[in-house]
């Protein structure tokens, strides 16, 4: 029997995270984190991080809720510009260039680092529109040929175009809500980002739905880099080559998915994957 | 007792019934200790009790008052002389009112020398019949007061439920406050269209309607040299909606910039500047506005117009619609914020996330999810600009002309309602009925764009929640 009280206890400080467990190192990364530091404010949410996300791989990023994965995440894609208060230190590169370099226009990187988030968010425009809003503003296609092609080539990517192709012209927001996460990831890769983040891509969807998103990560892999943030262990462990797992705000272990779920080398890994807490 | 006294001693009766209710709830219970075992509070017995003695009381002197003149002018007629009953209304009216003022002459101990006789018997008896009334009414009202209380309290007992009936009374209570609006809306509808009515019936609607003359001079006297009395609203309808187009073209490009801004761009600290000045703005009086039309902005105009070798004239349509654009740029940008920021925050990420840059994922995103929330602001806008009056009475003309020209002066709707209102007017001519008409324009014209306004704004608002 476990003793409720004990356990509590390694919850709190009474295990040191001294330094990340593990290997962060990826052979062939795509992108790498070094001593990745941010704060809201005074608070600070991420301690100290370092990861590589390997190439053509999905890492999945785990963890109890306000451990910062999400926080993590969102650095990626230089997203938490959008809050004022908020302030990052460290050193973060894509194909070895720093993507917080001065001069550096976040808006190019995130046509790079494409994101999906937790909650399905389609424009309130058409299929087509929703698909072809990138490509245009980008400027990808020059013609209305070209555009259609992107569309739908990225539709079949994202495994939607079979069930949406008759109706291409309805709004994206009549859709279901597995339907329209895949929409949004069409959406995504019509811009033909390096890298995916997803923040949780398949909490708001229901199980049928979230085994079809999961197929379609795992396919995608092929062509992109992925970073995923997820609440499910089960999700990690079916998706995921690599797992890391954060607490409080600090990465506590890396390594590749079977490992991590089989045999955790950390205490707190090793309590959070057994659901002593979470 | 007049009715002032005895509303203040109904509250103060039901003060003492308050307090009577709970000391009854308790005897009932058998003392404060027991006093838990009631159904409801000692406190809802008291309210409640205190309620019947109101109420009813109240209810009923309203009706008392409401009949109370008709009663007596009845009863005053019958003791008139056959010959007198027999004059037609507007006479008898006269005579009952030459009596009233008699009436009042000898209650305030003036003396009534010199009147007929007939008249002074018929005042007295009025007088008789006043006080008469006045001391029923006192009884009357008391009676029930106290027979309601001793009627509520004999049907206390343990299970009573007097918490039940207090709820009861307290929702006719809300109902019956709601009710007003509706009601004084009702009554305003009412009273502008039969007066309409009546215009209309002297003028028709499609020369008031379709007319290109105004001119509502008309002769009080038959011997008066006057204008000959044309109700042609097209000039006025024309002027409204020159100067609403010129207040729209400031009033909607500068608010929704402002709102844009201030809901994307601007750090928190300029936000908590910026914010409590637009405020400001929208607080100003109207009639403060007024006088910067006329005293800053008309003669500015003009002289720049002057510059430029344009005649423009010193009550120019230009002037009134730029303040009055300036007066409307708050409530544009505070509704156009409201409406952007109640786009989701989703929306907004999901398209910075693909790479988008600010000023595309405003244009294409941002204000296409909020435009029916931004239309339904700028129909409130101009159905605001349509109906404001004091700008327009202190910058804009009274010379009803029909022009497209900004520089030229013209009149709006409200104006000459309130030039044919003001001053000594009688209130059966076409002149004065005629504003009637245009107030039911103006009502019907704002109605339709509030209401289709609200219809969009809520349509939208369904599509996110």
């Amino acid at each position: 029997m476990i003793d409720l009280s004990s356990s509590e206890s390694l919850v709190s400080d009474d295990i040191k995270i001294n330094k990340t467990v593990g290997n962060i190192y990826a052979d062939d990364a795509k992108m790498s984190m070094r001593n990745v530091n941010v704060f809201y404010g005074e608070k600070q949410a991420i301690k100290d991080v370092s990861l590589d996300l390997a190439k053509n791989q999905v890492t999945a990023l785990i963890g109890p809720s306000g451990c910062g994965k999400s926080t993590f995440l969102r650095c990626l894609n230089r997203m938490n510009d959008t809050i004022p208060i908020c302030r990052v230190e460290g050193e973060l590169k894509l194909d070895g260039d720093d993507i917080y370099a001065k001069g550096l226009d976040p808006v190019l990187l995130r046509a790079r680092v494409g994101m999906v988030f937790q909650k399905p968010n389609p424009f309130p425009k058409s299929i087509y529109d929703n698909v072809a809003y990138g490509p245009k503003i980008h400027g990808l296609a020059t013609n209305k040929a070209e555009l259609d092609e992107i569309v739908v080539t990225s539709l079949q990517r994202a495994g939607l175009f079979n069930e949406v192709k008759d109706r291409l012209d309805s709004a994206g927001t009549g859709l279901s809500g597995g339907q329209q996460q895949r929409l949004c990831i069409a959406r995504t890769i019509a811009v033909s980002p390096e890298v995916i983040l997803m923040d949780e891509p398949a909490s708001a969807l229901d199980p049928i739905a979230t085994a079809v998103i999961e197929e379609l990560i795992d396919e995608l892999k092929e062509k992109y880099t992925i970073a995923i943030v997820t609440h499910s262990m089960q999700q990690a462990a079916r998706v995921s080559q690599t797992t890391a797992y954060f607490h409080m705000g600090q990465l506590v272990e890396v390594g590749e998915t079977d490992q991590i779920f089989t045999n955790p080398s950390h205490e707190l890994t090793e309590n959070y994957i057994t659901g002593r807490f979470g | 007792m007049n009715s002032s006294t005895l509303v203040l001693t109904l509250l103060i009766l039901a003060l003492f019934s308050y307090w009577l209710g709970i000391q009854r709830s308790l005897k009932v219970a058998g003392g404060v200790s027991r006093a838990r075992l009631l159904v409801s509070l000692p406190r809802q017995f008291g309210l409640l009790t205190g309620f019947w003695c109101a109420l009813p009381a109240l209810i009923v002197l309203l009706l008392w008052n409401a009949f109370e003149s008709q009663v007596v002018d009845s009863l005053l007629i019958s003791s008139f002389s056959q010959d007198i009953q027999a004059l037609p209304n507007s006479e008898l009216g006269l005579y009952l009112n030459d009596i009233k003022i008699l009436a009042e002459n000898l209650s305030a101990g003036l003396s009534s020398e010199g009147t007929e006789s007939e008249k002074q018997q018929a005042a007295l008896y009025l007088l008789n019949i006043q006080n008469n009334s006045a001391w029923i009414r006192t009884a009357l009202i008391l009676v029930i007061a106290v027979a309601s209380v001793a009627f509520v309290v004999s049907r206390f007992s343990m299970e009573f439920r007097a918490r039940a009936e207090l709820e009861k009374i307290v929702r006719w209570l809300l109902l019956a406050s709601s009710g007003i609006a509706i009601l004084t809306t009702l009554g305003i509808i009412l009273s502008v269209l039969f007066e309409s009515i009546q215009f209309f019936s002297a003028v028709p609607p499609w020369e008031f309607l379709f007319g290109t003359h105004w001119s509502p001079q008309t002769a009080m006297r038959t011997d008066q040299v006057a204008g000959s009395g044309a109700f042609g609203a097209v000039p006025l309808f024309a002027g409204t909606l020159l100067i609403t187009f010129i207040a729209m073209l400031i009033a909607v490009p500068v608010g929704m910039m402002t709102a844009i801004y201030l809901s994307q761009y601007a750090s928190a600290k300029i936000r908590s500047i910026a914010k409590p000045m637009l405020e400001i703005l929208a607080g100003v009086p109207t009639v403060v506005y007024g006088f910067f039309a006329a005293l800053t902005v008309a003669p500015f105009i003009r002289d720049m117009g002057s510059l430029l070798g344009l005649s423009v004239a010193s009550e120019s349509a230009l002037a009134a619609g730029v303040v009055m654009g300036v007066m409307i740029i708050p409530f544009v940008s505070s509704l156009s914020d409201d409406a952007i920021n109640a786009v989701p925050k989703a929306l907004k990420e999901g398209s910075l996330g693909m790479g988008a840059t600010q000023s595309e994922t405003i244009k294409l995103v941002l204000l296409p999810a909020a435009l029916p929330g931004i239309v339904g602001a700028i129909l409130l806008a101009v159905s605001r600009a349509i109906g404001e009056t004091m700008i327009v009475v202190m910058a804009a003309g009274m010379a009803a002309n029909l022009t497209a020209n900004p520089l030229d002066s013209v009149t709006t709707v409200t104006v000459q309602i309130v030039t044919l209102l003001t001053g000594d007017q009688e209130f059966d001519s076409p002149k004065t009925l005629a504003a009637f008409a245009l107030g039911l324009m103006l009502f019907i014209t704002t109605l339709a764009l509030n209401v289709i306004a609200l219809k969009v704004v809520r349509k939208y608002r369904e599509q996110y929640d």
